[in-house]
């Protein structure tokens, strides 16, 4: 692992992503990306009683069945890294109940599944493990109620507004096998608040860090935008995105050309849904679902995630104080 | 950055930001509000002749009752989720009638039946309510004191 001014890490044992699993609501699978999930619910309950036990079932489930179709048994795995958006995280740590595998718990809201491949990838990369199940997960109905209103009440969506994917992913992360993506750099963002306080506008909140931490990598690795097929953020939404964009233009990065946001490609554009999607699940199951077979199948060479998250709180938001964004970064290629 | 110089940048960013985001077409929200919060007056008008022209109410019991079939509706759409899909499209115009208020109790009371009566449903069903009715009761008292001072002297 090698240190440099940007504090980029470059991982000399890359890490290989071996399997990944994405399950969705009916509303995502009704999405342009429908038919890349695994799994798409046609109840968004998922057969609980509440909305919460659901979302913590739909990470289990994907966990549980990543770990099955990787052909691995639940003893091969080191460490189970994972998060969520609800208060406490407990979608992730009642997950990790189901499971006899070591757990660390990690929040940085929407950007909670790189931050995971991140932690686990130095563990691997370091020699402490051999196998790590890394997952994120977030539900529309159990997040409605824990920043917004009831689901019933009659409230008006700001037009700057996004909606919060039903989606929960996993993936498996391996000491290095030839012929899987491998994730070979990586850059830990740092928590970048420009002081926009509207709840509603996360994109504008988000889009600096995710800049800031895109033109680290960038210098770090010392590469160019071109040298990479895609480069999908998180959630930044439509808008969000636009200023993404303009952000990187203004520090000498083109990245138009390159930069798919899966935030606003989630959903199709029917208007309801404003900005595009977010949430913790949103990247993680755009990433499993749509890049991954990508490098999986060698369609594409080389590609960065970057997870963009908004680190409010209601209590946070209620006291007037702006919303701290932070995006981390990994690059996933096939060396 | 520190001090005016990331005080400048905030500023720019912070102005960006509000030029590109989209805007609410307010003669769009402002119509259908408006047709919309207009026809539930006019359901409970409607209901209103009703009572007094069919049951023969009329003063406190008639208000009271035409109330009370406004409060149903209002909580019967809600429980059938379709109060919400009207507020989406008529904004105000379905939050201010008194069928608002009604899914303003109904839809948390609904929400957080999950964490048990007494300490779900009971406890949060005036969390969107429960300002508008503190005001009410306020605006009300120092409605109620002008008057009182304004009789003292008239």
């Amino acid at each position: 692992m090698m240190k440099n001014a940007y504090k980029t890490l470059i991982f000399e044992n890359s890490p290989s992503i071996i399997e990944t699993y994405s399950i969705v609501g009916k509303k995502e699978g009704e999405g342009s990306l429908g038919k890349y999930f695994n799994l798409v619910l046609s109840d968004d309950r998922f057969g609980e009683t509440t909305y919460e036990k659901a979302e913590c079932k739909m990470l289990s489930t994907a966990v549980k069945r990543v770990i099955n179709s990787a052909n691995l048994k639940e003893t091969d795995v080191d460490l189970f890294v994972a998060g969520d958006l609800l208060n406490q995280i407990i979608s992730a740590s009642f997950t990790a109940r189901d499971f006899e595998i070591p757990y660390l718990g990690l929040y940085n809201a929407c950007a909670t599944i790189v931050e995971s491949i991140i932690v686990s990838s130095m563990a691997i990369s370091g020699k402490f493990i051999s196998n790590a199940v890394v997952g994120a997960v977030s539900h529309f109905s159990t997040a409605e109620r824990q920043y917004r209103y009831p689901l019933e009440l009659g409230s008006v969506r700001p037009p700057q507004a996004q909606w919060t994917v039903t989606g929960a992913g996993a993936y498996v992360l391996s000491e290095k096998i030839e012929g899987f993506p491998s994730i070979t750099s990586a850059t830990v963002g740092k928590v970048v608040d420009f002081g926009v306080t509207d709840v509603n506008n996360m994109g504008a909140a988000m889009a600096p860090s995710c800049a800031s931490t895109l033109v680290r990598h960038l210098k770090g690795t010392n590469t160019f935008p071109d040298e990479y097929d895609v480069i999908l953020t998180g959630d930044l939404g439509l808008l969000g995105s636009k200023i993404f964009r303009k952000l990187c233009r203004d520090e000498g990065f083109e990245v138009e050309l390159y930069h798919v946001d899966a935030g606003s490609i989630i959903y199709d554009s029917d208007g309801t849904q404003d900005q595009g999607g977010s949430g913790a699940g949103c990247g993680t199951v755009t990433f499993a679902s749509y890049l991954y077979p990508l490098l999986r199948q060698k369609k594409i060479k080389k590609a960065l995630f970057l997870a963009t998250g908004a680190l409010l709180s209601t209590i946070s938001s209620g006291q007037g104080e702006s919303i701290p964004g932070i995006t981390h970064c990994i690059c996933v290629e096939n060396l | 950055m520190t001090g005016k110089n990331a005080e400048n940048t905030n500023k720019n960013y912070l102005d960006y930001v509000s030029e590109i985001s989209p805007k609410t077409n307010e003669l769009k929200t402002l119509l259908h509000a408006f047709w919309v919060g207009g026809f539930i007056c006019f359901i409970g008008q409607a209901v209103r002749f009703l009572f007094i022209y069919v049951f023969g109410l009329y003063g406190d019991v008639l208000a009271g009752a035409t109330s009370m079939v406004m409060i149903f509706l209002g909580s019967f759409l809600t429980g059938l989720g379709v109060y919400d899909k009207i507020g989406k499209y008529a904004g105000g115009g379905s939050i201010v009638p008194i069928t608002g208020f009604a899914n303003s109790v109904v839809s948390p009371a609904m929400e957080f039946k999950s964490e048990g009566y007494i300490y779900g449903l009971a406890s949060k069903m005036f969390v969107i309510a429960g300002p508008i009715i503190v005001f009410g009761v306020i605006g009300s008292v120092c409605v109620g004191l002008i008057y009182y001072v304004k009789g003292l002297f008239i």
